[in-house]
């Protein structure tokens, strides 16, 4: 790992009215790792990713990204500089062929000058490129899922949709906010495997999740927050030792929605 | 819902020659071919014969230059508000600008017509694109009651300042060569507007104005600037006003104070409800309704309004989806009754 981070997030603080949502939060991300921010409901985990996209203007701190100073930087500037991510509440366009989903991302100024998914000159028609997109991210093409309507995919399609969004700019940072939630457990099962494949790619990650299971899995470090606080970081075996974290999750009853 | 037994339930289908039409196999029969243009058809004769059928009535040859250009202010209005999501009020500051500066570039450089309308139509949506930049942040209803406020500020801006001839208006403007020209260059604005806008929404570029009205986040998430995509939106909308207002200029030979005035705001929003909105083609169907209807009105003075109210107010109540919508579904598709 190089010593400067990719994405370094300094003492974020946000108050909604009188909740404090965030309150100084800080975090550090490397090239190529996948982070995990988990948390109880409400402990800011949505804001945390609304402050260093630029979706909402934090109180206090600093966020840079590949050492340029993105603090309140509006959001389309942010994603254009290599940093999406997906929502935890997807709107995709139900009407559309879920191909179509992928046309707005790729009109976009990034995707025109990386040249759409893998790069390299001129970018063919919109559609093509999106279909192989899908088709990267697991829609097979071979049973035409790509050109079927949005409204008629299950969920977990649509968070891969979601993620194939974010996957067609040639990001070098995604955040996904809560992409397991609301999967069946066979979803799951496959969306492991293809975060994998976008870190062997190349993309560096930060997995927001409610559930533990599957991020332990995935991510090198995990950072926990409780209350707008950043009560534990290291790796998935270190942050259970915390007894603020073992209060914040193990100590209702829970536990077996959790892990 | 109760599951009695005997419930039923309307379902609707594509119509199978709509389904053979979208594909590949369209070019390969003439009903087909006919199925697909009958109603283009249908409104580019429609249009083009009216001047012809009306030659007899010169008052109602005006009026249907009078449509047109509500026509191209409808035709913006649905554009914006439907695909790019801003409810503009603004039709009156267009139309009065286009009419400003048709008007201007006509009497001080003593340009013609042929070339004060494109200028004015250019000129006019880049000074109404700038001048609105500043609300293009705003949403919904804050957008709609501020885009209001520019037909009316800048008419009373015109009156208080005694500028451009002041409430006389600027006099002694060029007319058409003849009526003739007037009616056919204005109807065939109106359809190319219609047909070139109808396919832009289809292009890549429509996607992303349909993202910036119904998931702005996505859109800006997905690296780009919604405010660009209002600007061009607002751009497009105020040049359709603008040329509106520019012929309006050469028609009447004056520019006056009454561009401003509210009917163009107000007509092109009814007659894109009345027509069906999301259409584009509706909003023309609608002038051609409701212009009329207008007209006829006159004669009743304020009650005129009342009148429209209630035509307006039973729309909205027995057929919200608009005429266009409607006659589409029905030509696109059947209905049939299933058991559940
Ligand atoms: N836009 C907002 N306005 C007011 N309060 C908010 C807003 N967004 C989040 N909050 C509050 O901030 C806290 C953190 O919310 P959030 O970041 O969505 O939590 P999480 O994603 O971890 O479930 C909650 O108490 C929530 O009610
Ligand atoms: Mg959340």
């Amino acid at each position: 790992m190089g010593s400067e981070p990719l994405l370094s997030v300094r003492n974020v603080s946000k108050k909604f009215g009188g909740v404090l949502a965030l309150s100084g939060v800080s975090l550090d991300v490397f090239t190529g790792d996948i982070v995990g921010i988990i948390g109880p409901n409400g402990s800011g985990k949505t804001t945390l990713v609304n402050a260093i996209t630029g979706f909402i203007q934090a109180d206090t701190g600093a966020v840079h990204f590949k050492g340029k100073d993105i603090t309140n930087w509006k959001p389309h500037k942010i994603a254009a500089l290599g940093l999406t991510r997906t929502f935890q509440v997807m709107r995709p366009y139900f009407s559309l062929p879920a191909y179509k989903n992928l046309i707005v991302p790729l009109f976009s100024p990034r995707a025109r000058k990386t040249g759409g998914w893998r790069g390299g000159g001129k970018m063919g028609s919109r559609d093509t490129v999106a279909v192989d997109i899908l088709e990267e991210i697991g829609f097979e093409r071979d049973s035409y899922v790509p050109f079927k309507m949005a409204s008629s995919l299950p969920t977990g399609y649509l968070k891969r949709l979601e993620l194939a969004r974010c996957l067609a700019l040639r990001p070098e940072i995604i955040i996904c906010d809560e992409v397991f939630s609301g999967l069946s457990m066979s979803e799951m099962a496959s969306m492991v495997p293809l975060i994998e494949k976008l870190q062997m790619e190349g993309i560096t990650l930060i997995m927001v999740e409610h559930r533990l299971r599957e991020l332990f899995r995935l991510a090198g470090r995990v950072v926990v927050l409780n209350f707008g606080c950043k009560i534990a970081e290291g790796t998935s075996e270190e942050v259970m030792e915390y007894p603020e974290v073992k209060e914040a999750y193990f100590g209702s009853e829970e536990v077996y929605d959790y892990v | 819902m109760s599951g009695s037994k005997g419930d039923r339930r309307k379902e609707r289908i594509d119509r199978g020659i709509k389904v053979r039409s979208d594909s590949v196999y369209a070019i390969s029969s003439w009903k087909e071919i006919t199925y697909l243009i009958a109603p283009r058809l249908v409104l580019i004769l429609g249009l083009a014969l009216a001047p012809l059928l009306l030659s007899a009535a010169p008052y109602w040859q005006r009026v249907v230059s009078i449509i047109c250009v509500y026509s191209l202010l409808a035709i913006g209005f649905d554009f914006l508000a439907n695909y790019v999501g801003l409810v503009s009020l603004g039709g009156g500051f267009y139309v009065g600008v286009g009419a400003y500066a048709a008007a201007l570039l006509n009497t001080y450089f003593g340009l013609p017509p042929i070339i004060t309308i494109p200028m004015a139509t250019l000129l006019g949506a880049i000074i109404c694109t700038v001048l609105f930049l500043p609300c293009l942040p705003l949403r919904g209803v804050y957008f709609a009651i501020v885009s209001l406020m520019y037909p009316l500020l800048a008419a009373r801006i015109i009156e208080a300042l005694d500028i451009f001839g002041g409430t006389d208006g600027i006099l002694g403007v060029d007319g058409f060569s003849n009526v003739w020209l007037e009616q056919y260059f204005l109807i065939l604005c109106v359809l190319v507007m219609v047909f070139a806008l109808r396919r832009l929404v289809e292009e890549d570029i429509g996607l992303v104005f349909r993202g910036v009205k119904d998931n702005d986040q996505a859109v800006k998430a997905s690296g780009i600037n919604i405010n660009e995509f209002k600007a061009l939106g607002v751009f497009i909308a105020s040049a359709l006003g603008c040329l509106g207002g520019a012929c309006l200029t050469h028609m009447y030979m004056w520019a006056g104070l009454s561009q401003f005035a509210l009917d163009f705001s107000i007509i092109p929003i009814a007659a894109t409800v009345v027509g069906g909105g999301g259409t584009l083609v509706g909003p023309v169907l609608g002038c051609m309704i409701l212009v009329p209807v207008s007209e006829l009105l006159r004669d009743f003075g304020s009650l005129r309004i009342a009148v429209y109210s209630i035509v307006l107010t039973a729309f909205i109540v027995f057929k919200s989806e608009g005429i266009m919508t409607y006659a589409a579904r029905k030509y696109e598709q059947f209905e049939r009754w299933v058991e559940i």
